[in-house]
């Protein structure tokens, strides 16, 4: 049987779950989030570079396989599999967060303001025997062979992308076609192919029953994350999250803009019982209104801190586990420089972005997160001058938050206002209750 | 068309820059300019050239906070009345600055900023802004345009890539403004036609040395400094009457462009003999 060649960008389909931190609960949804999605955290310092590919590939494991191009042979040191727990961790460090305030009894002079965070992070679900005579015929030289953790890696180098194609597919790799043209590039670019397939044996002796992320760490100038092979054979536009991971400042991408997520933005109430829905709508809406020709930074954060935490920042064995080899797990010893986080997140198709992703490192420093925050109104019954001040300025703050979210989403303004359950001129009949309506409510 | 393009980004593509940035910036050029014009007993203050890089730097330099910016600006300029060869100066001041920053790592340029235009709208405007503006040296931008692309498409068509990859790449906004705003600096280009054809090419070569051989970003920038130091080598080598900034002109000669070339110098080696030309 086959194996579907799955590129660095696997076709995956991505449930959401809603964590709850801070004490707080917040009902979840098992609605998609997005999908066929991929998560990528790139470990980056001056030529180094540790690559950490996540999937969650829900096949069966004997059909998954994965092809790379990278740029130098690697050896089998140079490959570790991960924890997918490292990239759930980012994942849920860096999501869009929504944060909650209530309102203060405007007749009372001391305030006392509560949040409480939601996380709409897509929590990271994303989860041979080989000719070798056969492929010197083919000007295909399998480079390296190693076994590591449940995978098959095989390292190969070629002379022409035909002959890498048939040696593929003689091998039980299913290739789109228009792979070879893309596979030519990289072949006279002197790129390497790392190709990965899972060892059942392997796998049933680890018992794990899920596809672990695969790291690979090398020294090249290159700042590429190829995505060109996974759009060969794509069936619409692909989502793909980055989580650069680097030691001076801020990355974008430098052939394509790089903007920031509309962020800090006051939204209805409602919108805490269906933030997952809202993210993906205002992913979407941005999108559409950039002309699918941008990279938007979600989050860009030195990962020493955070404000306010969407989950506890990473340890420093976490962080050396994904590459940062600059960090010392004796924090005694002084540590090392804490990395410096971005997370991009671009969705894409061939006709938008015709070239691989090509990053700079920027020294900027400066924290961006998406943050949405929404305001509980006070229901109090007092009735002091600042009362009815604060309940007369009720209508025109809601028709400001409903535009706010008809703005980022999308969401027609009438849809938002017979979610937030106002009249036409955005009032509440509670709002004009009288005093002593407020004593007897029944 | 640089006031225009700094207004593209602060208003069209939201650039994180504050007003009191581009002020100090501005200013900042503007003050350098005026100081040293006393400094060195210049007969009159000239902004033009002086705005031109601020505004340039605004566009191209990403900093954390106003400071390395001004700090960029006042260098831009103070590097005009020091660095001097036969009475020309050497670097384009804007293009040191940007160096400079770099390799101190004190900024960062965002080549992607602009996003991709539609090139052919976006190069009609420019050259009819350069055909307007400075007609002198529309050659070194276009030998630099065409040079480049050749160099992409070519690249492009040996890797067996779809052409849309070099034409994306020539569709950068910041490459368009770098071709006619940087490159095109008539007062360190060399003299002559030939000599600032062949300065383009050279340009061109080294930004795609740096693109595809070094896998570094920027290439054009980094090309400029580097071939700019070849200046002197090419005027000597094809010689050419030298370009003078004469905005007084321009002003009572009403027809002629801010911009023009003038023979200051009817001999390319008589720079020393000849009358200084102003420092724009």
């Amino acid at each position: 049987m086959k194996r579907p060649l799955l590129t660095l960008l696997l076709l995956a389909t991505w449930p959401v779950a809603s964590h709850a931190f801070c004490g707080f609960y917040v009902a979840s949804g098992d609605a998609k989030l997005f999908n066929k999605a991929s998560q990528v955290a790139l470990v980056r310092d001056g030529d180094r570079t540790v690559l950490t590919m996540a999937n969650d590939f829900s096949g069966e494991p004997k059909e998954f396989a994965i092809v790379v191009p990278v740029p130098t042979v690697l050896e089998k040191s140079q490959i570790h599999i991960a924890d997918k727990a490292l990239i759930d961790h980012l994942d849920a460090f860096s999501a869009p967060r929504l944060v909650e305030y209530w309102d203060p009894d405007p007749c009372m002079v001391a305030k006392e303001e509560r949040f409480m965070l939601q996380n709409a992070a897509p929590a990271a679900k994303m989860s041979a025997d080989l000719a070798g005579i056969r492929g010197h015929s083919l000007g295909v030289t399998i480079e390296a062979r190693y076994t590591v953790g449940e995978y098959d890696i095989l390292i190969l180098s070629a002379k022409q992308s035909g002959g890498l194609e048939q040696w593929l597919t003689e091998n039980g790799y299913r290739i789109p076609t228009g792979a070879s043209r893309v596979l030519g590039g990289y072949i006279k670019q002197g790129m390497k192919f790392f190709v990965a397939k899972v060892n059942l044996k392997e796998q049933r002796k680890l018992g794990f029953t899920y596809l672990r992320p695969i790291q690979v760490a090398f020294e090249s100038p290159k700042f590429v994350l190829p995505i060109r092979l996974g759009m060969v054979n794509a069936d619409g536009a692909q989502e793909l999250f980055v989580y650069a991971l680097t030691r001076k400042g801020r990355v974008e991408t430098v052939n394509y803009r790089t903007v920031k997520l509309p962020s800090d933005q006051d939204v209805p109430e409602f919108v805490k019982d269906e933030f997952a829905d809202f993210y993906r709508s205002l992913f979407g809406n941005q999108v559409r209104q950039q002309g699918m020709e941008v990279v938007f930074t979600e989050y860009a954060w030195d990962m020493g801190w955070c404000d306010p935490c969407a989950s506890d920042p990473l340890s420093a064995s976490e962080l050396r586990g994904l590459g940062c080899f600059w960090l010392s797990d004796d924090v005694s010893r002084g540590g090392g420089q804490t990395p410096f986080i971005t997370r991009l997140h671009v969705r894409y198709d061939a006709a938008h972005f015709p070239e691989d992703l090509v990053f700079q490192e920027t020294s900027d420093r400066t924290n961006f997160q998406g943050r949405y925050v929404i305001r509980h109104e006070w229901k109090g019954e007092g009735d002091c001058p600042g009362a009815r001040e604060y309940r007369a300025s009720l209508a025109e703050r809601r028709a400001r938050e409903a535009r706010n979210l008809a703005e980022l989403t999308g969401w027609r303004l009438e849809r938002i206002r017979n979610k937030m359950a106002v009249t036409a001129d955005w009032s509440r009949p509670e709002d004009r209750q009288r005093w002593w309506e407020r004593i007897w409510k029944n | 068309m640089l006031s225009s393009l700094l207004g593209y980004g602060l208003f069209g593509l939201d650039f994180d820059l504050s007003w009191l940035h581009v002020t100090a910036v501005i200013g900042a050029a503007l003050a350098t300019q005026l100081v040293c014009s006393r400094l060195w007993k210049l007969p009159r203050f000239d902004p033009l050239s002086a705005l031109i890089s601020g505004i340039g730097l605004c566009t191209l330099l990403r900093t954390n906070g106003i400071a390395p910016a001004v700090f960029a600006a006042s260098l831009a300029i103070a590097s005009k009345f020091v660095l001097r060869i036969r009475g020309k100066h050497v670097y384009n001041p804007t293009n040191l600055a940007l160096i400079l920053m770099l390799v101190a790592g004190a900024g960062w340029i965002s080549p992607g900023q602009y996003g991709h235009f539609a090139f052919a709208a976006l190069a009609m405007v420019c050259m009819g802004l350069t055909v307007v503006t400075r007609a002198a040296r529309t050659d070194v931008t276009l030998s630099f345009l065409i040079s480049y692309a050749a160099i992409l498409f070519t690249r492009s068509l040996w890797l067996g890539e779809p052409l849309s990859i070099p034409i994306h790449r020539l569709q950068s906004g910041l490459l368009l403004q770098f071709a006619f705003n940087m490159i095109s600096d008539p007062k360190t280009t060399p003299d002559s036609r030939a000599g600032r054809v062949l300065f383009g090419s050279l340009v061109a070569f080294g930004a795609g040395l740096v693109q595809f051989v070094l896998f570094r970003t920027n290439g054009p920038v980094w090309s400029l400094a580097a071939v700019t130091l070849l200046v002197p080598l090419i005027d000597r080598w094809l010689p050419g009457p030298r370009y003078e900034w004469t905005p007084t002109t321009a002003r009572t000669g009403g027809s002629k462009p801010a911009g023009n070339l003038a023979t200051a110098g009817t001999h390319p080696h008589a720079g020393a003999a000849a009358p200084a030309p102003a420092i724009p």
